[in-house]
């Protein structure tokens, strides 16, 4: 891998809009991943998590702005949901290895890796939710990635194997040097091995490194007071109301304008 | 064994080379209502062709792919879903078509014969038609197998590999389209989806991966279309709907059999 040689970010958006249908899904956004950083999109149901996900792997194209990709840029994608339907006669190994040309150990080890090795013959319709995360987390990694977008790696996920799974993921900068775009609705994981959050709400309500993030009154004011507090650790005010005209300018990222 | 009834079997077996495996997409993709949709078109398309002078299934198949993107083009537009859509396009190209062959005079159209098919009226030109058909889906589908494995199980999965999902998707949209076009001479607009969904649905009691499901699926449709026609020639029943009933039994069969297991480690 070559990531070395490139300077700039694996993937980068530029004052991204994209309209579904008659609502704004997405307005203006930034976003940008560099190789061996983990950037974690968070935000509330319909802030346009997926979509922004969906925009940057080329799968919907934004009404205005561009996304703009390093050149040989491979990307290892996990999606949030598979639709598993029994009609289709399918197992673990044949899903990994469909299109994709790689030998037995290499299976062999990614599913060593992601905690899958004994499912590896069963049905792809009869594992469970958290198996499902693990066999989707080993496809990303099979294509060699330098970026993976993982959308909620982590539902359905036992407790147990939560923090397990997640030091896994962090590992995986280490190991192949890839940038890593989470999405996730798990605040404390989120904090705990983040490099820089990205707090959106259709817009880029700001972002920056998990702890600076937490004292962000956007970022208060959209999961409420409890959630920055327990995250940034003293307390602060709540000045900072969404709707009114004179926001105080947040000290990271972009001033609210609603 | 007549002339007519060899170029019926061999034309109805030829046939199922293509149903079997497009069958197996149609089901897994749960677009059956999609190929139900397609085929009530048929009528629009012979109007089509008496209009324009070309050949029917040409024209059949010109409508089939108009069908397709009309709808592309207002599934993002109207407020209805999919389903409601398609059956409302459906029915329009319907009755859109038999108005416009009442519309042209000089022009009497055999409605039965485009409603229920007749497999036994078969001519060679037919059996040439065919065996290009089933030589082209064929050729599509195996150059294409693993990207269209690759999105009925996931597109947006897909996508992020970089597989042309749109592309792959109007691949599969003309090969429904065409084995439609080519099947309803047989069995009829109202009787051809069944060619195409019956067997794939019934093969997948009988197996594990989907290619062995395509083959099976290949092997029950061909298995109906000779019983069908046997017990058609023996008890003189209609030919298309004797083969969409031996099909069925196939499909009835499966429920009751064991699910194949996936071997487990």
């Amino acid at each position: 891998m070559n990531i070395g040689a490139h300077r700039g970010p694996l993937i980068r958006a530029r004052q991204v809009s994209v309209r579904l249908g008659q609502r704004n899904v997405l307005e203006e956004v930034d976003l940008e991943v560099h190789a061996g950083e983990i950037v974690t999109l968070v935000g509330l149901n319909g802030a346009g998590k997926s979509t922004l996900v969906r925009t940057l792997l080329g799968i919907i194209q934004p009404d205005v702005g561009t996304v703009e990709r390093m050149p040989d840029l491979r990307i290892g994608y996990s999606p949030q949901r598979l639709r598993r339907d029994p009609i289709l006669p399918i197992t673990v190994r044949r899903f990994l290895t469909i299109g994709a040309r790689f030998g037995q150990e290499r299976l062999a080890a990614v599913l060593e890796e992601v905690g899958a090795s004994t499912i590896l013959n069963h049905p792809m319709a009869e594992i469970s939710g958290g198996e499902l995360h693990r066999v989707l987390l080993a496809k990303a990694l099979l294509r060699k990635p330098n970026l993976l977008v993982l959308d909620e790696p982590l539902a359905g996920v036992d407790i147990a194997s939560q923090s397990e799974l997640y030091s896994l993921i962090s590992k995986f900068r280490e190991r192949y040097g890839c940038g890593i775009l989470l999405v996730s609705h798990d605040l404390h994981l989120v904090m705990t091995g983040t490099d820089r959050v990205v707090c959106l709400n259709r817009h880029v309500c700001c972002s920056g490194p998990p702890r600076t993030i937490a004292r962000d009154p956007a970022f208060s004011m959209l999961f409420g007071p409890h959630v920055s507090e327990w995250l940034a650790v003293y307390p602060h005010s709540h000045d900072h109301r969404h709707d009114t005209m004179e926001d105080p300018a947040p000290p990271i990222g972009r001033e609210h304008s609603r | 064994m007549e002339d007519f009834f060899l170029r019926a079997l061999i034309g109805g077996m030829g046939i199922t080379l293509a149903t079997g495996p497009i069958g197996c997409f149609v089901v897994w993709l749960r677009v059956a209502y999609f190929g139900t949709a397609l085929a009530h078109t048929v009528l629009l398309g012979v109007a089509l062709g008496y209009l324009l002078r070309i050949e029917p299934v040409v024209a059949v198949l010109i409508t089939c792919f108009l069908f397709a993107g009309c709808l592309a083009l207002l599934e993002r537009r109207a407020p209805v879903s999919l389903d409601t859509l398609l059956g409302v396009l459906a029915h329009l190209s319907l009755a859109g078509g038999l108005v416009a062959l009442a519309f042209m005079e000089n022009v009497r159209v055999d409605l039965i014969g485009y409603l229920f098919g007749d497999i036994l009226s078969i001519g060679i030109v037919d059996l040439w038609l065919i065996a290009g058909t089933v030589a082209i889906t064929l050729a599509a589908i195996s150059w294409q197998w693993q990207n269209l494995l690759a999105i009925t199980i996931d597109s947006d999965l897909a996508a992020a590999e970089g597989i042309p999902v749109e592309r792959v998707r109007l691949l599969l949209i003309f090969l429904l389209a065409a084995v439609i076009a080519i099947g309803m001479k047989m069995v009829g607009m109202l009787l051809v989806v069944a060619l195409v969904i019956i067997p794939a649905a019934a093969a997948r009691r009988f197996s594990s991966t989907p290619e062995t499901m395509g083959m099976v699926a290949i092997a029950i449709g061909a298995v109906s279309v000779g019983l069908g026609l046997m017990s058609s020639l023996t008890w003189n029943l209609p030919a298309g709907p004797a083969i969409v009933l031996v099909a069925s039994l196939f499909f009835l069969a499966g429920l009751s059999a064991p699910v194949r297991r996936v071997f487990r480690s």
